[in-house]
């Protein structure tokens, strides 16, 4: 039997518009849709592919306001077997750091983890290192970017694929594990798995619950803060090349130009 | 932008947010190209069946999803703004399971009712002739009760998902009284001396296959005669009322593609300095589309609340279906309009949209019998 935790992030919907707030420039939760974020869909497909070869338990843990329950119900509805969404005001904020120990106390409270699996980094934040501090936090193996899984017995192997090339690791479990893109193509929730998920525990926490220091989480407890931030400027138009039959002469003359051949 | 819904649970919002999912993934990006091809799009059909939605207003007993019409309408709507031939074959299956659940024994409905709502299977629903549309009691396709089967002979006209369905709800005359001698089979798409014509060559819904459904003695077991013998026609219009509610959603949703469609281009396209949103015989023509399609919805979603509640809705279903046919015509041809030259090029989707709104002002009883069926009631009241 194989104990998953799944990190599951709600992020703004990437088909809309995603801002800053102004006021402290995190993210402006308001202005967009929520959605799983999709690498999470992934990391759910996962784990259940896992449980569905063999036994195991699905739990979905989540750090986010209260609505975000809406992200945990779409990975119950997927298959996943029960929750814990860790929900407090505190937390507003709060950097990679402080998000990882506060994941970190929650995986706590599973019982006999065997493995964690989160995506390789959010579509919102783009940081790409809690997996790597979480395995840090808890003194396990970090197993990241991985396209390919697979865990027998009591050890998982991961092809790890990263600019460099491609890593085959091998660990003990349990073990922290984060996937890529390349991973797997997640399920659609059945309407019968909308109608499950209704009935499946959520267990909601507070920081204070996790026994985690208010004062180590946070806007103000961050290690780094944003001064500024503006819009992305629009797009140029750009320089438009008839062709007259020498296009790609043109085209080439103007990369070269670039100094991009 | 998506419509804006106050739906009644948690639950059905989770619906809608899977079925706007499927909707943008797996059906929208496929639509145009399939409808050029006249490509039947089976597989999206079984997709939409492992995911549940085959069978939505139905019992949960029989492997229905158990929810009222009320959402099961505004998901069709969403599949149909993504792609109205799926729309109207996932109504069209809908409406064709009627008959079995709402009028078969408690054995019959154990035997196939599960499987039909189950996904895997796709229905149709066969009631028209060539000689018998609007006046359905004139159909002559001829049951012959031999032994322990009925020997069928004669061809419907206008059957969606002909020679793809897998089952078909045929209304066949088994005496020659008139509307009462009309009986209701359950026909297996294996039914030896059954055959489908070549498909219609349609102006709309071209992915969607039109057939003529072909009948040679073809014997169907006497066991799957959905109601009593004479029953036909009533089981027939019957189905047609909640069938009608399905059209409605369809062309709501439409008519909100068009409008979508209108609006995205109105504010990128440019003329004399401004994009032509900014102009007011642009943004008016959007606003009335923006109206029609909204009163339409509401006109739906009120005769599916009245359904839902077990309130008389025969009035209602045909108000909406009048209302949101007729709406998504003109949304449609307004559409073209605000694109100009661009919306009469296949470039764009909008002619394409005008060309599919019209057969729903046609069929499942034409605008001229919904206002016959509003008229009788008024003049009843």
């Amino acid at each position: 039997m194989t104990n998953i935790v799944v990190l599951v992030k709600q992020v703004p919907d990437t088909y809309s518009e995603r801002k800053l707030s102004e006021s402290d420039h995190t993210l402006d939760r308001e202005s967009a849709d929520a959605v799983i974020d999709e690498i999470n869909e992934r990391s759910v497909e996962e784990a259940l592919k896992i449980k569905e070869a063999g036994e195991g338990e699905v739990t979905v843990l989540c750090v986010g306001p209260d609505r975000a329950t809406d992200a945990i119900r779409k990975a119950l509805s997927m298959g996943a077997d029960k929750a814990i969404h860790v929900s407090d005001e505190s937390l507003h904020g709060s950097d990679m750091l402080a998000t990882a120990k506060v994941l970190a106390a929650a995986i706590g409270k599973v019982e006999g983890v065997d493995l964690v699996i989160a995506g390789n980094e959010a579509s919102d934040g783009r940081g790409g290192a809690v997996p790597a501090m979480l395995a840090e936090l808890l003194g396990l193996p970090q197993l990241t970017h991985v396209r390919q899984l697979t865990v027998e017995g009591g050890s998982v192997k991961a092809d790890r694929e990263t600019e460099e090339g491609i890593t085959h690791l091998e660990a003990n479990l349990p073990a922290i594990v984060s996937v890529t893109e390349k991973i797997n193509e997640p399920r659609y929730p059945s309407f019968k798995g909308i109608m499950a998920a209704k009935k499946k525990p959520v267990e909601t926490l507070t920081v204070a619950d996790l026994g985690v220091d208010s004062g180590e989480v946070g806007l103000g407890n961050a290690w780094s803060t944003v001064l500024e931030a503006s819009p992305k400027p629009p797009r140029t138009a750009g320089e438009r090349v008839e062709d007259d039959g020498d296009g790609g002469t043109k085209v080439a003359e103007y990369l070269v130009a670039q100094k991009l051949i | 932008m998506p419509a804006d819904r106050l739906l009644p649970t948690t639950e059905a919002e989770d619906l809608l947010a899977l079925t706007r999912e499927l909707a943008r993934e797996e059906l929208a990006p496929l639509a145009a190209e399939y409808e050029e091809a006249e490509r039947f799009p089976r597989e999206q059909f079984r997709l939409l069946g492992k995911s549940g939605l085959l069978g939505l207003p139905y019992p949960e007993r029989w492997g229905g999803g158990d929810v009222p019409y009320e959402v099961y309408l505004q998901v069709l709507e969403e599949i149909a703004s993504a792609w109205m031939s799926v729309g109207v074959g996932l109504s069209v299956h809908t409406m064709s399971c009627f008959a079995l659940a709402h009028h078969g024994t408690e054995a019959q409905r154990e035997r196939w009712l599960p499987a039909m709502l189950g996904g895997d299977l796709l229905g149709a629903y066969a009631l028209s002739e060539s000689h018998a549309g609007s006046d359905a009691a004139a159909l002559s396709t001829r049951a012959r009760r031999e032994g322990d089967a009925y020997l069928v002979t004669g061809a419907k006209a206008w059957i969606t998902h002909g020679g793809q369905a897998d089952f078909y709800t045929t209304m066949v005359r088994t005496s020659d009284d008139g509307g009462t001698g009309i009986s209701c089979l359950l026909v297996d798409r294996d039914t030896p001396g059954l055959s489908a014509a070549p498909p219609e060559r349609k102006m709309g819904l071209t992915a969607s296959t039109t057939t003529q459904l072909l009948f040679d003695n073809a014997r169907v077991d006497a066991d799957r005669l959905l109601g009593e013998e004479g029953a036909g026609l009533r089981i027939a219009l019957e189905s047609l009322n909640s069938g009608r509610l399905g059209i409605a959603a369809c062309s709501v949703g439409l008519a909100q593609a068009a409008l979508d469609e209108a609006v995205a281009y109105a504010k990128q396209r440019t003329q004399f300095g401004s994009p032509i949103i900014e102009f007011q015989g642009v943004e008016f023509l959007l606003a009335d589309m923006a109206a029609a399609v909204e009163s339409a919805r509401a006109t739906y979603l009120e005769a599916a609340r009245r359904r839902d509640r077990g309130l008389p809705f025969q009035r209602q279903a045909s108000i909406a279906k009048l209302v949101a046919t007729d709406a998504a015509m003109k949304v449609t041809t307004d559409a073209v309009q605000v694109l100009g030259g661009a919306g009469y090029t296949r470039d764009f989707p909008v002619e394409r949209y005008m060309r599919e709104a019209k057969v729903p002002q046609i069929f499942e009883g034409t605008n001229q019998i919904q206002r016959l069926v509003i008229a009788r009631a008024l003049r009843t009241a």
